[in-house]
């Protein structure tokens, strides 16, 4: 019986195959030292990365009462608290802009690579039963949390673009610049995240470092005051190696026209961000061999 | 064009089972460590060494030195007892882990269907979950599109397609995800198990399907406990023991070679530590057997003799209503039959915690020849709940040895068939008309 059906399944695909070998063959076998990236593996899997994208957006606010308005709320109250604390109490100075614009144009950026990154660095241990169940590219997961980020982000912009009305200011040229700056946040973002993605698979004391490290890093970062606090042109670049300082203050210049154009700084934020990005990957690329036994 | 599928090269795979205690630990021990690990984890971590590479763990071959290949259009049933490195060589060929050494080649597409609903979101509807399962098992979206009705067909859940699957109840949930899984066609299909879930009528068309895929051409890998299932749809089968390929060769061979691997396997299976009997809180299987009459555990049972098979299970809560069973399947996956505990001592009457063993009386002169694999479950009544249920849980020949009352008469050949009942027949001579009226013509 196996033989008929063999002899058969050998005929019709015979003729395609004749010339060409049309099956593609997987090897399988241990990897050693520094992988490769596996980009094109990844382009072949895009329709999944799509659907995992598509995935997070629609499930995100599920059974929640306020739904897609979250996406504003925790901007916009951060906004609204650091007005009060830092602009009317503490007296920060903005750069000669109102306070509640100068923060909140920083933490739109801000908020889009605070979540990414928290999204993403759950992302293999949330999908622990798929990894240990199914082959695919893993980058999938964490770029996937990410990138669904970016529809917060753009109901947030409007917001923005909304209070920039009521504030009589007008955009500036440089707004051009504004969607590399939003590619310089996502590249952060991912980074950060596929470090501690990779690290939180096999401990998961990252889960509880994440919410400090980006509480940290808030601090870090010029959004409850302007970085021209720090003077010393060799000092804000040295600043910028955080490439939030980079994005944030890109925002404000592009945006709100503040005069401290970002230049070296944000040569030094994107020079980091692409690091954090590449060493992020392989060193995600190198931990993935170990996930399914881990996670 | 090789008609080679799949093709093993020594693959092994070590896996680290945690670190070895030491028997007594002094706090100054605990201390130093809790001081001293975070900055060695840290420093392997960053590394990127694994941990066992360190030497601190146990470490165990889940597979070593496995070779061999798989013919296109080939059915494979993969067996051995849990823990034998049946999943991991599964997980091995499906890429989702890697060998510590040795390689592998697979021509064509694979998917694997390790479990169903993989990739299933409970607040999607089952529509956006067959998109999402089914690109998560390797399907184009145009693929999906396509299949999509036949999908729902399958399922039979088309009411409820645009209903989140949280509302879904667990049969549905199932089938809709069997479907999804069972409309993937890739060249290579790696399939674990999947068919250990779901009520009876939903694993024969499991069974069914898998059955078409097989005679698609399709080259299966199929790990199962199912040796029916093993046994129907697989022409080869290849048994793990320990990591290492200790048969290879026809299914029914290879089958019965698990199954007297040693004694636990075959007539009599017994469960020693109540903390891992199947089981839960009411009750847990202990033994099964199969036994003669005077009460000795066979091997083989002759085809003329009665026999009983029993269950020996502790009541761990009284006040419940049990209910015993067993299945009978045949070496060709049928169901010969199941049969239900009637013993009127305990019908319908709540039972106190305790040992029982409930034997079920089998006539000889009542099954075929060949092997039989037993099931053995037990429910809760009121709400029915099922307690246990053990697949295969022992297994043994029927044997049929010539004798002048038997069923077979005087015939000497095949005579097929589930059962061989000895049935009372009438033979009349009415007149020798019938004879003339041949003979005039």
């Amino acid at each position: 019986m196996q033989k008929v059906i063999n002899s058969e399944v050998e005929t019709a695909i015979a003729p395609t195959t004749s010339g060409l070998e049309s099956t593609p063959v997987i090897r399988i076998e241990p990897s050693r030292g520094w992988v490769s990236l596996k980009l094109r593996e990844l382009w072949e899997y895009r329709e999944l990365l799509y659907f995992f994208i598509w995935r997070d957006i629609k499930v995100r606010y599920k059974q929640t009462v306020l739904g897609a308005a979250w996406a504003i709320i925790q901007p916009f109250f951060t906004m609204v608290v650091f007005s009060v604390f830092f602009g009317k109490l503490a007296r920060m100075p903005s750069d000669g802009i109102p306070y509640p614009i100068f923060s909140y144009a920083a933490l739109v950026p801000w908020t889009f690579f605070a979540n990414g990154l928290r999204q993403a660095s759950q992302s293999m241990v949330s999908h622990a039963s798929m990894i240990r169940k199914v082959y695919f590219p893993r980058l999938a997961l964490p770029i996937a949390r990410v990138l669904a980020g970016l529809l917060d982000f753009a109901l947030a912009f409007l917001v923005l673009w909304g209070m920039m009305l009521a504030y009589g200011i007008t955009p500036t040229a440089n707004v051009l610049w504004l969607p590399l700056l939003l590619l310089l946040a996502v590249v952060t973002s991912l980074g950060a995240g596929l470090w501690l993605s990779a690290m939180n698979a096999q401990f998961r004391d990252v889960g509880y470092a994440v919410p400090f490290i980006i509480q940290f890093w808030m601090f870090a970062t010029p959004i409850a005051y302007p970085s021209s606090l720090i003077e010393a042109p060799l000092l804000r670049m040295l600043y910028g190696i955080n490439p939030m300082t980079g994005v944030v203050e890109g925002f404000r210049w592009a945006l709100l026209g503040v005069e401290t154009a970002p230049g070296p700084m944000i040569v030094a934020s994107s020079l980091a961000a692409v690091g954090l990005l590449f060493s992020g990957a392989f060193y995600f690329r190198r931990m993935e061999k170990t996930f399914a036994d881990v996670v | 064009m090789s008609d080679i599928a799949i093709r093993l090269e020594n693959i092994s795979k070590q896996y680290r089972i945690g670190k070895r205690q030491k028997k007594y630990r002094t706090l100054r021990d605990v201390l130093t460590e809790a001081a001293v690990a975070p900055l060695r984890r840290a420093g392997e971590l960053l590394s990127g060494r694994t941990v066992e590479a360190t030497g601190l763990n146990e470490t165990i071959w889940a597979l070593k030195d496995v070779s061999f290949e798989v013919k296109r259009g080939e059915v494979v049933g993969v067996i051995g007892r849990n823990g034998a490195g049946k999943s991991t060589l599964l997980k091995i060929l499906a890429r989702i882990t890697e060998p510590t050494s040795g390689y592998a080649e697979v021509h064509g597409r694979v998917g694997s269907l390790l479990e169903v609903g993989t990739g299933f979101h409970r607040e999607l509807t089952g529509r956006e979950n067959i998109y999402l399962s089914g690109a998560i098992l390797g399907m184009k979206q145009t693929e999906i599109d396509r299949k999509f009705d036949e999908i729902v067909e399958f399922s039979g859940v088309e009411k409820f397609i645009d209903t989140p699957v949280k509302h879904y109840s667990s049969g549905m949930y199932l089938r809709l995800a069997f479907a999804v899984a069972a409309h993937l066609e890739p060249e290579i299909l790696l399939v674990d198990e999947v068919l250990a879930v779901g009520d009876d009528r939903f694993q024969k068309k499991c069974l069914n399907k898998m059955e078409d895929i097989g005679q698609q051409g399709r080259t299966v890998i199929f790990v199962s406990h199912n040796m029916p299932a093993i046994t129907r749809l697989c022409e080869r089968a290849i048994l793990l023991e320990e990591g290492q390929v200790i048969a290879d060769g026809p299914a029914h061979q290879v089958v019965e070679t698990y199954l007297t691997l040693d004694t636990s396997t075959t007539a009599m299976r017994e469960w020693p530590d109540p903390e891992t009997a199947p089981g839960g809180e009411v009750a847990r299987l202990r033994a099964v057997r199969v036994c003669a009459e005077d009460g000795r555990v066979v091997e083989s049972v002759d085809i003329h003799e009665p026999f009983k098979v029993e269950m020996e299970y502790d009541v761990l809560k009284s006040g419940y209503v049990l209910l015993p069973h067993f299945y009978f399947w045949n070496q060709a996956g049928i169901c010969i039959f199941g049969t239900l505990d009637i013993d009127p001592e305990w019908k319908g009457k709540p039972r106190p915690a305790g040992r029982y063993i409930s034997s079920v009386h089998i006539p000889g002169n009542f099954l075929s020849d060949g092997m039989i694999f037993v099931n053995a479950a037990l429910i809760t009544q009121g709400p029915t709940i099922l307690q246990f249920w053990e697949r295969s849980a022992v297994a043994f020949q029927v044997v049929e040895s010539f004798s002048d009352d038997g069923a077979r008469g005087d015939f000497a050949g095949q005579i097929g068939g589930v059962v061989r009942p000895l049935l009372e027949w009438d033979t009349e001579f009415k007149s020798d008309v019938g004879g003339r009226e041949w003979l005039k013509r």
